[in-house]
Protein backbone atom coordinates (compact mmCIF):
# COMPACT_ATOMS: atom_id res chain seq x y z
CA UNK A 1 0.00 0.00 0.00
CA UNK A 2 1.64 3.50 -1.25
CA UNK A 3 0.23 6.66 -1.42
CA UNK A 4 1.18 10.07 -2.16
CA UNK A 5 0.07 13.76 -1.20
CA UNK A 6 0.52 16.61 1.22
CA UNK A 7 0.31 16.82 4.84
CA UNK A 8 -2.45 18.84 6.73
CA UNK A 9 -1.63 19.54 9.84
CA UNK A 10 -3.56 19.29 13.35
CA UNK A 11 -2.01 18.90 16.73
CA UNK A 12 -2.77 16.53 19.55
CA UNK A 13 -6.28 15.60 21.04
CA UNK A 14 -8.16 15.68 17.91
CA UNK A 15 -11.66 14.46 18.84
CA UNK A 16 -14.30 12.93 17.20
CA UNK A 17 -16.09 15.79 17.67
CA UNK A 18 -14.30 17.87 15.99
CA UNK A 19 -13.74 15.29 13.13
CA UNK A 20 -17.28 15.31 12.35
CA UNK A 21 -19.61 17.50 14.87
CA UNK A 22 -23.04 15.08 16.96
CA UNK A 23 -24.97 17.93 15.28
CA UNK A 24 -24.70 16.53 11.34
CA UNK A 25 -23.58 12.74 11.78
CA UNK A 26 -27.31 12.08 13.44
CA UNK A 27 -29.06 13.48 10.38
CA UNK A 28 -28.06 11.32 7.68
CA UNK A 29 -25.95 7.52 6.25
CA UNK A 30 -24.92 9.14 3.31
CA UNK A 31 -21.04 9.88 3.78
CA UNK A 32 -20.52 11.84 0.98
CA UNK A 33 -22.54 14.98 2.89
CA UNK A 34 -21.16 14.11 5.82
CA UNK A 35 -17.41 14.65 4.96
CA UNK A 36 -18.30 18.14 3.51
CA UNK A 37 -17.93 18.89 7.56
CA UNK A 38 -15.05 17.08 8.36
CA UNK A 39 -12.81 19.02 10.81
CA UNK A 40 -14.51 22.28 10.14
CA UNK A 41 -14.51 23.28 14.05
CA UNK A 42 -10.74 23.37 13.57
CA UNK A 43 -10.59 24.35 10.52
CA UNK A 44 -13.67 25.64 7.92
CA UNK A 45 -12.29 25.30 4.43
CA UNK A 46 -10.49 21.66 5.43
CA UNK A 47 -12.51 20.42 2.72
CA UNK A 48 -12.21 22.18 0.09
CA UNK A 49 -8.36 22.32 0.22
CA UNK A 50 -7.57 18.55 0.82
CA UNK A 51 -6.92 17.06 -2.16
CA UNK A 52 -7.70 12.96 -3.01
CA UNK A 53 -4.77 11.16 -1.55
CA UNK A 54 -3.71 13.86 1.11
CA UNK A 55 -2.48 13.23 4.49
CA UNK A 56 -3.87 14.29 7.84
CA UNK A 57 -1.23 14.57 9.60
CA UNK A 58 -1.59 14.75 14.26
CA UNK A 59 0.02 14.78 17.17
CA UNK A 60 -0.99 12.28 20.04
CA UNK A 61 -4.78 10.67 20.78
CA UNK A 62 -6.12 10.80 17.65
CA UNK A 63 -9.85 10.40 17.17
CA UNK A 64 -10.32 10.30 20.92
CA UNK A 65 -13.78 10.76 22.44
CA UNK A 66 -16.65 9.25 20.82
CA UNK A 67 -17.10 5.83 19.21
CA UNK A 68 -18.95 7.27 15.92
CA UNK A 69 -17.43 5.24 12.94
CA UNK A 70 -18.96 8.82 11.29
CA UNK A 71 -15.13 9.97 11.93
CA UNK A 72 -12.87 7.79 10.08
CA UNK A 73 -15.56 7.21 7.45
CA UNK A 74 -15.86 11.01 7.02
CA UNK A 75 -12.18 11.64 6.37
CA UNK A 76 -12.26 8.84 4.47
CA UNK A 77 -15.00 10.21 1.40
CA UNK A 78 -13.08 13.53 1.89
CA UNK A 79 -10.55 11.78 0.08
CA UNK A 80 -7.81 11.55 2.65
CA UNK A 81 -5.23 8.56 1.90
CA UNK A 82 -4.22 7.94 5.69
CA UNK A 83 -4.06 9.42 8.80
CA UNK A 84 -0.18 9.56 10.16
CA UNK A 85 -0.36 10.57 14.27
CA UNK A 86 2.14 9.90 16.80
CA UNK A 87 -1.01 8.10 18.57
CA UNK A 88 -5.00 6.94 18.21
CA UNK A 89 -7.57 6.53 20.24
CA UNK A 90 -8.26 2.88 20.43
CA UNK A 91 -12.10 2.56 18.92
CA UNK A 92 -10.54 5.56 16.35
CA UNK A 93 -7.86 3.02 15.07
CA UNK A 94 -10.22 -0.07 15.49
CA UNK A 95 -13.08 1.82 13.28
CA UNK A 96 -9.93 3.15 10.79
CA UNK A 97 -8.82 0.04 10.28
CA UNK A 98 -12.63 -1.70 9.67
CA UNK A 99 -13.61 0.98 7.60
CA UNK A 100 -10.49 0.57 5.40
CA UNK A 101 -8.63 3.69 6.37
CA UNK A 102 -5.02 3.53 6.88
CA UNK A 103 -3.94 4.63 9.86
CA UNK A 104 0.09 5.13 10.71
CA UNK A 105 1.72 5.53 14.44
CA UNK A 106 4.82 7.54 13.61
CA UNK A 107 6.88 10.40 14.65
CA UNK A 108 5.25 13.27 13.28
CA UNK A 109 7.28 16.23 14.53
CA UNK A 110 8.93 16.35 11.21
CA UNK A 111 5.97 16.58 8.89
CA UNK A 112 4.97 20.06 8.19
CA UNK A 113 1.36 21.74 6.85
CA UNK A 114 1.74 21.34 3.51
CA UNK A 115 5.17 19.37 2.85
CA UNK A 116 4.90 16.71 -0.33
CA UNK A 117 5.00 12.89 1.11
CA UNK A 118 5.23 9.27 0.42
CA UNK A 119 4.23 6.78 2.20
CA UNK A 120 4.41 3.30 1.58
CA UNK A 121 2.56 1.23 4.33
CA UNK A 122 4.20 -2.03 3.64
CA UNK A 123 7.42 -0.96 4.03
CA UNK A 124 6.57 1.30 6.83
CA UNK A 125 8.31 3.67 5.43
CA UNK A 126 7.43 7.35 5.10
CA UNK A 127 9.31 9.74 2.97
CA UNK A 128 9.27 13.88 3.46
CA UNK A 129 9.66 14.74 -0.32
CA UNK A 130 10.32 18.37 0.58
CA UNK A 131 12.24 18.39 3.13
CA UNK A 132 14.44 14.91 1.55
CA UNK A 133 14.04 13.04 4.66
CA UNK A 134 12.42 9.53 5.77
CA UNK A 135 10.72 8.54 8.91
CA UNK A 136 10.26 4.91 9.69
CA UNK A 137 6.41 4.22 10.57
CA UNK A 138 5.38 1.05 13.11
CA UNK A 139 4.05 -1.97 11.54
CA UNK A 140 0.60 -2.46 11.74
CA UNK A 141 -0.54 -5.96 13.68
CA UNK A 142 -1.13 -8.71 11.30
CA UNK A 143 -4.88 -8.87 12.29
CA UNK A 144 -5.03 -5.21 10.87
CA UNK A 145 -3.21 -6.24 7.61
CA UNK A 146 -5.88 -9.10 6.81
CA UNK A 147 -8.16 -6.52 7.79
CA UNK A 148 -7.05 -3.56 5.76
CA UNK A 149 -6.08 -6.18 2.58
CA UNK A 150 -9.62 -6.77 2.35
CA UNK A 151 -10.94 -3.60 2.42
CA UNK A 152 -12.40 -3.52 5.48
CA UNK A 153 -14.15 -5.83 8.20
CA UNK A 154 -17.45 -5.75 6.16
CA UNK A 155 -16.00 -7.11 2.78
CA UNK A 156 -13.74 -9.29 5.33
CA UNK A 157 -16.75 -10.99 6.87
CA UNK A 158 -18.28 -11.46 3.25
CA UNK A 159 -15.11 -13.48 1.80
CA UNK A 160 -14.99 -15.32 4.91
CA UNK A 161 -18.13 -15.87 6.45
CA UNK A 162 -16.96 -14.58 10.07
CA UNK A 163 -13.53 -13.79 11.18
CA UNK A 164 -10.86 -15.49 9.59
CA UNK A 165 -7.77 -13.64 11.53
CA UNK B 1 1.30 -16.34 36.97
CA UNK B 2 -1.33 -14.03 38.43
CA UNK B 3 -4.10 -12.02 36.30
CA UNK B 4 -5.89 -9.00 36.64
CA UNK B 5 -9.43 -9.01 36.08
CA UNK B 6 -9.92 -8.42 32.31
CA UNK B 7 -7.02 -10.83 31.24
CA UNK B 8 -9.22 -13.54 33.37
CA UNK B 9 -12.25 -12.81 31.61
CA UNK B 10 -10.67 -12.67 28.09
CA UNK B 11 -9.69 -15.91 28.97
CA UNK B 12 -13.02 -17.67 29.84
CA UNK B 13 -14.92 -16.40 27.19
CA UNK B 14 -11.79 -17.19 24.44
CA UNK B 15 -11.39 -20.14 26.23
CA UNK B 16 -7.45 -19.95 26.15
CA UNK B 17 -4.79 -18.65 28.79
CA UNK B 18 -4.95 -14.90 27.72
CA UNK B 19 -1.93 -12.15 28.90
CA UNK B 20 -1.52 -8.69 27.93
CA UNK B 21 -0.35 -8.79 24.29
CA UNK B 22 -2.15 -11.79 23.53
CA UNK B 23 -4.85 -10.99 20.26
CA UNK B 24 -7.73 -13.03 21.15
CA UNK B 25 -11.55 -13.89 18.99
CA UNK B 26 -13.85 -14.13 22.40
CA UNK B 27 -17.70 -14.75 22.48
CA UNK B 28 -19.84 -11.66 23.38
CA UNK B 29 -22.61 -11.94 25.84
CA UNK B 30 -23.65 -9.05 24.59
CA UNK B 31 -24.29 -6.53 22.16
CA UNK B 32 -25.71 -3.18 22.23
CA UNK B 33 -26.38 0.14 19.38
CA UNK B 34 -27.51 3.46 20.17
CA UNK B 35 -29.41 5.43 17.45
CA UNK B 36 -25.86 7.50 16.64
CA UNK B 37 -24.30 4.19 15.85
CA UNK B 38 -27.17 1.69 14.88
CA UNK B 39 -28.24 2.54 11.48
CA UNK B 40 -24.44 2.41 10.03
CA UNK B 41 -24.33 -1.47 11.89
CA UNK B 42 -27.33 -2.00 9.86
CA UNK B 43 -25.57 -0.85 6.58
CA UNK B 44 -22.52 -2.54 7.67
CA UNK B 45 -24.46 -5.96 8.34
CA UNK B 46 -26.39 -6.00 5.56
CA UNK B 47 -22.66 -5.35 3.69
CA UNK B 48 -21.18 -8.29 5.54
CA UNK B 49 -23.83 -10.57 3.77
CA UNK B 50 -25.72 -11.11 7.87
CA UNK B 51 -29.35 -12.84 7.57
CA UNK B 52 -29.68 -12.77 11.68
CA UNK B 53 -28.51 -12.11 14.81
CA UNK B 54 -26.36 -14.68 16.50
CA UNK B 55 -29.08 -14.96 19.75
CA UNK B 56 -32.11 -12.73 19.95
CA UNK B 57 -32.34 -12.01 23.29
CA UNK B 58 -28.18 -10.81 23.44
CA UNK B 59 -28.80 -8.55 21.11
CA UNK B 60 -30.48 -4.45 21.86
CA UNK B 61 -30.83 -1.34 20.25
CA UNK B 62 -32.05 2.16 22.59
CA UNK B 63 -32.97 5.13 21.14
CA UNK B 64 -31.87 7.53 23.16
CA UNK B 65 -29.44 10.56 21.64
CA UNK B 66 -31.86 11.88 19.63
CA UNK B 67 -34.48 10.98 21.81
CA UNK B 68 -37.72 12.39 20.91
CA UNK B 69 -36.58 12.54 17.32
CA UNK B 70 -35.87 16.31 16.33
CA UNK B 71 -35.96 16.06 12.49
CA UNK B 72 -36.86 14.28 9.46
CA UNK B 73 -33.56 12.99 8.76
CA UNK B 74 -33.55 11.47 12.42
CA UNK B 75 -36.90 10.34 12.29
CA UNK B 76 -35.73 7.90 9.38
CA UNK B 77 -32.82 6.46 10.79
CA UNK B 78 -35.27 5.57 13.71
CA UNK B 79 -37.70 3.88 11.52
CA UNK B 80 -34.75 1.98 9.95
CA UNK B 81 -33.38 0.89 13.33
CA UNK B 82 -37.18 -0.29 15.11
CA UNK B 83 -37.96 -2.13 11.56
CA UNK B 84 -34.63 -3.69 11.54
CA UNK B 85 -34.49 -4.93 15.15
CA UNK B 86 -38.48 -6.07 14.62
CA UNK B 87 -37.29 -7.75 11.69
CA UNK B 88 -34.56 -9.81 13.60
CA UNK B 89 -36.61 -10.26 16.28
CA UNK B 90 -34.56 -8.51 19.33
CA UNK B 91 -35.41 -6.30 21.23
CA UNK B 92 -35.42 -2.36 20.82
CA UNK B 93 -35.83 -0.18 23.59
CA UNK B 94 -37.77 2.76 22.48
CA UNK B 95 -37.73 6.80 23.22
CA UNK B 96 -38.08 7.77 26.77
CA UNK B 97 -36.53 3.80 28.66
CA UNK B 98 -33.91 6.00 28.80
CA UNK B 99 -29.90 5.88 28.20
CA UNK B 100 -27.88 3.02 26.82
CA UNK B 101 -25.76 2.73 30.28
CA UNK B 102 -28.63 2.82 32.54
CA UNK B 103 -30.80 0.80 30.53
CA UNK B 104 -28.69 -1.88 30.24
CA UNK B 105 -27.68 -2.46 33.28
CA UNK B 106 -31.24 -2.34 34.59
CA UNK B 107 -32.20 -4.88 31.95
CA UNK B 108 -30.70 -7.21 34.10
CA UNK B 109 -28.77 -8.36 31.10
CA UNK B 110 -25.47 -7.29 32.21
CA UNK B 111 -23.32 -8.65 35.64
CA UNK B 112 -20.07 -9.91 36.73
CA UNK B 113 -18.37 -11.89 34.54
CA UNK B 114 -19.52 -10.66 31.52
CA UNK B 115 -18.14 -9.26 28.31
CA UNK B 116 -20.35 -6.90 26.76
CA UNK B 117 -19.66 -4.86 23.28
CA UNK B 118 -21.46 -1.70 23.14
CA UNK B 119 -21.20 0.93 19.54
CA UNK B 120 -21.41 4.01 22.18
CA UNK B 121 -17.51 4.77 23.55
CA UNK B 122 -19.23 4.56 27.21
CA UNK B 123 -20.33 0.88 27.46
CA UNK B 124 -17.17 1.15 30.23
CA UNK B 125 -20.25 2.12 32.39
CA UNK B 126 -20.90 -1.39 33.43
CA UNK B 127 -17.30 -2.40 34.82
CA UNK B 128 -18.92 -1.59 37.89
CA UNK B 129 -21.09 -4.14 37.87
CA UNK B 130 -17.49 -6.14 37.42
CA UNK B 131 -17.81 -6.66 33.61
CA UNK B 132 -16.15 -6.27 30.90
CA UNK B 133 -17.85 -3.99 28.78
CA UNK B 134 -16.12 -1.59 25.89
CA UNK B 135 -17.37 0.53 23.34
CA UNK B 136 -16.54 -0.40 19.87
CA UNK B 137 -17.54 1.11 16.22
CA UNK B 138 -20.54 0.44 13.90
CA UNK B 139 -18.49 -2.44 12.18
CA UNK B 140 -17.53 -4.08 14.66
CA UNK B 141 -21.16 -4.26 16.17
CA UNK B 142 -22.60 -5.45 12.71
CA UNK B 143 -19.87 -8.33 13.03
CA UNK B 144 -20.86 -8.92 17.05
CA UNK B 145 -24.27 -8.82 16.27
CA UNK B 146 -23.50 -11.62 13.63
CA UNK B 147 -21.26 -14.01 14.80
CA UNK B 148 -21.71 -13.32 18.70
CA UNK B 149 -17.68 -12.69 18.53
CA UNK B 150 -15.12 -10.01 18.67
CA UNK B 151 -11.03 -9.92 18.30
CA UNK B 152 -9.51 -8.09 21.52
CA UNK B 153 -6.22 -7.10 22.25
CA UNK B 154 -5.66 -8.22 25.81
CA UNK B 155 -4.91 -4.80 27.76
CA UNK B 156 -2.52 -4.08 30.29
CA UNK B 157 -3.81 -2.34 33.67
CA UNK B 158 -3.54 0.09 35.65
CA UNK B 159 -4.44 0.39 38.88
CA UNK B 160 -6.19 3.09 41.36
CA UNK B 161 -5.92 2.46 44.29
CA UNK B 162 -8.26 5.13 46.89
CA UNK B 163 -7.98 4.93 50.52
CA UNK B 164 -9.58 7.43 52.92
CA UNK B 165 -12.97 9.00 52.77
CA UNK B 166 -14.67 11.29 50.59
CA UNK B 167 -14.86 14.22 52.82
CA UNK B 168 -19.03 15.98 52.74
CA UNK B 169 -19.69 18.08 49.60
CA UNK B 170 -17.23 15.56 47.42
CA UNK B 171 -18.61 12.86 44.87
CA UNK B 172 -17.35 10.18 42.92
CA UNK B 173 -17.70 12.24 40.16
CA UNK B 174 -14.81 14.78 42.04
CA UNK B 175 -12.66 12.01 42.45
CA UNK B 176 -13.06 10.80 39.02
CA UNK B 177 -12.12 13.88 37.73
CA UNK B 178 -9.75 14.18 39.66
CA UNK B 179 -7.82 11.13 38.38
CA UNK B 180 -8.59 11.90 35.14
CA UNK B 181 -6.49 15.30 35.27
CA UNK B 182 -3.69 13.14 36.50
CA UNK B 183 -3.38 10.40 34.37
CA UNK B 184 -4.27 12.96 31.46
CA UNK B 185 -6.84 12.24 28.15
CA UNK B 186 -4.57 9.83 27.17
CA UNK B 187 -2.74 8.45 29.78
CA UNK B 188 -4.55 4.59 29.84
CA UNK B 189 -5.22 4.21 25.99
CA UNK B 190 -5.29 0.94 24.98
CA UNK B 191 -5.05 -0.10 28.92
CA UNK B 192 -8.13 -1.47 31.19
CA UNK B 193 -8.28 0.59 34.95
CA UNK B 194 -9.18 -1.61 38.09
CA UNK B 195 -10.71 1.07 40.87
CA UNK B 196 -9.89 -0.58 44.01
CA UNK B 197 -9.46 0.57 48.27
CA UNK B 198 -11.80 1.75 50.81
CA UNK B 199 -12.83 4.66 49.10
CA UNK B 200 -14.82 2.60 45.80
CA UNK B 201 -15.75 0.14 49.03
CA UNK B 202 -17.55 2.53 50.43
CA UNK B 203 -19.53 4.18 47.54
CA UNK B 204 -22.59 3.21 46.61
CA UNK B 205 -23.48 1.07 43.14
CA UNK B 206 -25.17 4.18 41.50
CA UNK B 207 -21.62 6.37 42.29
CA UNK B 208 -19.18 3.69 41.09
CA UNK B 209 -21.33 4.03 37.86
CA UNK B 210 -19.86 7.25 37.26
CA UNK B 211 -16.20 5.92 37.94
CA UNK B 212 -16.13 3.37 35.16
CA UNK B 213 -18.36 5.69 33.08
CA UNK B 214 -15.92 7.83 32.45
CA UNK B 215 -12.84 5.61 32.19
CA UNK B 216 -12.86 6.17 28.29
CA UNK B 217 -11.64 9.53 29.29
CA UNK B 218 -8.02 8.36 29.72
CA UNK B 219 -8.11 6.38 27.08
CA UNK B 220 -8.78 3.57 28.81
CA UNK B 221 -10.76 0.48 27.11
CA UNK B 222 -12.47 -0.73 30.59
CA UNK B 223 -12.58 0.77 34.14
CA UNK B 224 -13.44 -2.22 36.15
CA UNK B 225 -14.14 -2.96 39.57
CA UNK B 226 -15.04 -6.02 41.72
CA UNK B 227 -18.24 -7.40 42.65
CA UNK B 228 -19.65 -6.87 46.16
CA UNK B 229 -22.55 -7.05 48.44
CA UNK B 230 -23.79 -3.82 47.38
CA UNK B 231 -23.26 -4.71 43.77
CA UNK B 232 -25.11 -7.78 44.12
CA UNK B 233 -27.73 -5.83 46.04
CA UNK B 234 -28.06 -3.73 43.52
CA UNK B 235 -28.70 -6.57 40.79
CA UNK B 236 -31.26 -8.56 42.30
CA UNK B 237 -33.42 -5.43 42.35
CA UNK B 238 -33.37 -6.11 38.32
CA UNK B 239 -32.71 -9.76 37.52
CA UNK B 240 -32.36 -13.06 39.33
CA UNK B 241 -29.67 -14.56 36.87
CA UNK B 242 -27.01 -16.12 38.64
CA UNK B 243 -23.46 -14.27 38.00
CA UNK B 244 -19.69 -15.46 38.79
CA UNK B 245 -17.83 -12.65 39.79
CA UNK B 246 -13.85 -11.92 38.61
CA UNK B 247 -11.47 -10.81 41.17
CA UNK B 248 -8.01 -10.31 40.22
CA UNK B 249 -5.02 -12.42 41.53
CA UNK B 250 -3.02 -11.01 44.20
CA UNK B 251 0.16 -11.36 41.97
CA UNK B 252 -1.66 -10.23 38.95
CA UNK B 253 1.17 -7.69 36.74
CA UNK B 254 -0.36 -4.44 36.48
CA UNK B 255 1.29 -1.84 34.15
CA UNK B 256 1.28 1.22 36.85
CA UNK B 257 -0.24 1.47 40.11
CA UNK B 258 -1.08 4.89 41.35
CA UNK B 259 -2.24 5.77 44.51
CA UNK B 260 -4.91 8.28 46.19
CA UNK B 261 -5.79 9.87 49.28
CA UNK B 262 -9.50 11.01 48.89
CA UNK B 263 -9.39 12.44 52.54
CA UNK B 264 -8.96 16.18 51.76
CA UNK B 265 -10.08 16.57 48.20
CA UNK B 266 -12.23 19.09 47.39
CA UNK B 267 -15.12 18.96 44.55
CA UNK B 268 -13.63 19.41 41.08
CA UNK B 269 -14.29 20.77 37.54
CA UNK B 270 -13.21 20.13 33.98
CA UNK B 271 -12.78 23.25 32.13
CA UNK B 272 -13.74 24.05 28.72
CA UNK B 273 -12.57 21.96 26.08
CA UNK B 274 -10.72 19.14 27.34
CA UNK B 275 -12.12 16.77 30.09
CA UNK B 276 -8.67 16.63 31.51
CA UNK B 277 -8.14 20.09 32.00
CA UNK B 278 -9.30 19.86 35.52
CA UNK B 279 -9.25 22.40 38.68
CA UNK B 280 -11.09 22.09 42.03
CA UNK B 281 -14.17 24.26 42.29
CA UNK B 282 -12.40 27.27 44.55
CA UNK B 283 -10.41 28.06 41.72
CA UNK B 284 -13.17 28.30 39.09
CA UNK B 285 -15.90 30.04 41.18
CA UNK B 286 -17.48 32.76 40.60
CA UNK B 287 -17.61 32.55 36.49
CA UNK B 288 -20.84 32.98 35.51
CA UNK B 289 -23.12 30.57 33.64
CA UNK B 290 -26.02 30.38 31.56
CA UNK B 291 -27.44 27.20 31.10
CA UNK B 292 -27.00 23.94 33.94
CA UNK B 293 -27.50 20.16 33.10
CA UNK B 294 -28.33 17.47 35.41
CA UNK B 295 -28.80 13.89 33.64
CA UNK B 296 -26.71 11.79 31.23
CA UNK B 297 -25.51 8.60 31.14
CA UNK B 298 -22.13 9.47 34.01
CA UNK B 299 -24.68 11.42 36.72
CA UNK B 300 -28.62 10.85 35.83
CA UNK B 301 -29.37 8.20 37.84
CA UNK B 302 -31.86 8.04 41.30
CA UNK B 303 -28.72 9.80 43.39
CA UNK B 304 -27.89 12.04 41.66
CA UNK B 305 -31.60 13.76 41.45
CA UNK B 306 -31.58 13.18 45.20
CA UNK B 307 -28.52 14.93 45.75
CA UNK B 308 -29.31 17.75 43.31
CA UNK B 309 -32.79 18.10 45.14
CA UNK B 310 -31.46 18.50 48.48
CA UNK B 311 -29.76 21.88 47.10
CA UNK B 312 -32.41 22.90 45.02
CA UNK B 313 -35.16 22.28 47.25
CA UNK B 314 -37.01 25.06 48.35
CA UNK B 315 -34.79 27.66 46.51
CA UNK B 316 -34.90 29.04 42.87
CA UNK B 317 -32.64 28.99 40.35
CA UNK B 318 -30.93 32.19 39.57
CA UNK B 319 -33.17 34.23 36.64
CA UNK B 320 -30.75 34.10 34.12
CA UNK B 321 -29.82 30.26 34.45
CA UNK B 322 -31.62 27.60 32.94
CA UNK B 323 -31.68 24.51 34.22
CA UNK B 324 -32.47 21.24 32.30
CA UNK B 325 -32.53 17.68 33.82
CA UNK B 326 -32.85 14.42 32.47
CA UNK B 327 -33.48 11.58 34.40
CA UNK B 328 -30.91 8.67 33.34
CA UNK B 329 -34.21 6.35 32.72
CA UNK B 330 -37.95 5.76 33.07
CA UNK B 331 -37.20 3.90 36.10
CA UNK B 332 -34.93 6.68 37.22
CA UNK B 333 -38.12 9.00 36.32
CA UNK B 334 -40.31 6.74 38.18
CA UNK B 335 -38.74 6.39 41.43
CA UNK B 336 -37.53 10.07 41.57
CA UNK B 337 -41.40 11.43 41.32
CA UNK B 338 -42.15 8.29 43.98
CA UNK B 339 -39.48 10.11 46.27
CA UNK B 340 -41.16 13.64 45.82
CA UNK B 341 -37.96 14.55 44.16
CA UNK B 342 -39.15 15.78 40.77
CA UNK B 343 -41.77 18.11 42.65
CA UNK B 344 -38.48 19.84 44.23
CA UNK B 345 -37.01 20.26 41.04
CA UNK B 346 -39.55 21.43 39.48
CA UNK B 347 -40.52 23.80 41.92
CA UNK B 348 -37.10 25.24 42.03
CA UNK B 349 -37.53 25.82 38.23
CA UNK B 350 -36.01 22.95 36.83
CA UNK B 351 -36.86 22.02 33.02
CA UNK B 352 -37.30 18.16 32.52
CA UNK B 353 -36.47 16.96 29.38
CA UNK B 354 -37.32 12.95 28.37
CA UNK B 355 -35.25 10.22 29.87
CA UNK B 356 -32.34 10.07 27.30
CA UNK B 357 -29.02 11.19 26.73
CA UNK B 358 -30.71 14.98 26.74
CA UNK B 359 -28.69 18.07 25.75
CA UNK B 360 -25.19 15.60 26.09
CA UNK B 361 -24.32 15.64 22.27
CA UNK B 362 -25.55 18.63 21.26
CA UNK B 363 -28.61 17.39 18.86
CA UNK B 364 -31.47 18.72 21.06
CA UNK B 365 -33.21 19.71 24.35
CA UNK B 366 -30.85 22.46 24.83
CA UNK B 367 -28.26 23.64 22.33
CA UNK B 368 -26.40 26.94 24.14
CA UNK B 369 -26.25 30.41 22.32
CA UNK B 370 -23.09 32.01 20.88
CA UNK B 371 -20.40 32.43 23.99
CA UNK B 372 -22.49 31.41 26.60
CA UNK B 373 -21.16 28.47 29.27
CA UNK B 374 -22.66 25.78 30.44
CA UNK B 375 -22.02 23.60 34.18
CA UNK B 376 -23.20 20.29 33.07
CA UNK B 377 -22.95 16.89 35.16
CA UNK B 378 -21.84 14.83 31.49
CA UNK B 379 -18.35 13.41 31.14
CA UNK B 380 -17.49 15.03 27.89
CA UNK B 381 -16.87 19.22 27.38
CA UNK B 382 -15.29 18.91 24.03
CA UNK B 383 -15.52 22.48 22.02
CA UNK B 384 -18.74 22.21 20.09
CA UNK B 385 -20.10 18.71 22.32
CA UNK B 386 -23.24 20.02 22.62
CA UNK B 387 -23.99 21.86 19.23
CA UNK B 388 -22.25 25.16 19.93
CA UNK B 389 -18.50 25.33 19.68
CA UNK B 390 -18.27 28.46 21.08
CA UNK B 391 -19.80 27.96 23.98
CA UNK B 392 -17.80 26.74 27.04
CA UNK B 393 -18.37 23.59 28.89
CA UNK B 394 -17.43 22.69 32.78
CA UNK B 395 -18.11 19.21 34.05
CA UNK B 396 -18.82 18.46 37.61
CA UNK B 397 -20.87 17.00 40.22
CA UNK B 398 -24.30 16.74 40.38
CA UNK B 399 -24.14 18.95 43.77
CA UNK B 400 -22.05 21.22 41.92
CA UNK B 401 -24.32 21.73 39.11
CA UNK B 402 -27.35 22.52 41.97
CA UNK B 403 -25.44 24.87 43.32
CA UNK B 404 -24.26 26.81 40.22
CA UNK B 405 -27.73 27.16 38.85
CA UNK B 406 -28.64 28.71 41.98
CA UNK B 407 -26.11 31.24 42.18
CA UNK B 408 -25.88 31.99 38.25
CA UNK B 409 -22.20 31.15 39.03
CA UNK B 410 -19.46 27.99 39.53
CA UNK B 411 -20.09 27.70 43.02
CA UNK B 412 -18.54 25.39 45.44
CA UNK B 413 -21.38 23.68 46.85
CA UNK B 414 -20.57 23.07 50.43
CA UNK B 415 -21.56 26.52 50.67
CA UNK B 416 -25.37 24.73 50.50
CA UNK B 417 -24.80 21.66 52.95
S1 LIG C 1 -25.57 10.69 27.84
FE1 LIG C 1 -24.00 11.67 26.60
S2 LIG C 1 -22.16 10.50 26.95
FE2 LIG C 1 -23.87 9.26 27.69
S3 LIG C 1 -24.41 7.93 26.00
FE3 LIG C 1 -25.68 9.76 25.84
S4 LIG C 1 -24.56 11.17 24.48
FE4 LIG C 1 -23.13 9.59 25.18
Amino acid sequence: MQFNGRAHKFGDDVNTDYIISGKYKFKTLDMKKLAKHVMEDLDPHFYEKVAAGDFIVAGTNFGCGSSREQAPLAIKYAGVGAVLAKSFARIFYRNAINTGLPVVECDTDQLEQGDELYVDLTAGVITNRTKGITIPAKPLPTVMIKILNDGGLAPHFKKHGGFNL
Amino acid sequence: MGRTIIEKILSAKSGQEAYAGDIVVAAVDYVMGQDGTAPLAIRAFNDMGGTAVFNRSSVAFVIDHSAPSPNEGVSALHKLMREFAGNCGFCLHDIGTGVCHQVLPESGEVGPGYLIIGADSHTCTYGALNAFSTGVGSTDLAGGMISGQMWFKVPETIKFVCSGVLPAGVYSKDLILHLIGDVTADGATYMSTEYVGEAIEAMSQEARFTMSNMAIEMGAKAGLMEADEKTFAWLRRFTTREFTPVTADHDAVYARVREYDVTKLEPQVARPHRVDNVAPVSREAGKTIHQAVIGTCTNGRLEDLRIAAGILGGRKIHRDVRLIVAPASRRVFLDAMAEGIIQLLVEAGAALVTPGCGPCVGTHNGVPADNETVISTANRNFKGRMGNSSAEIYLASPATVAASALTGKITDPREFL
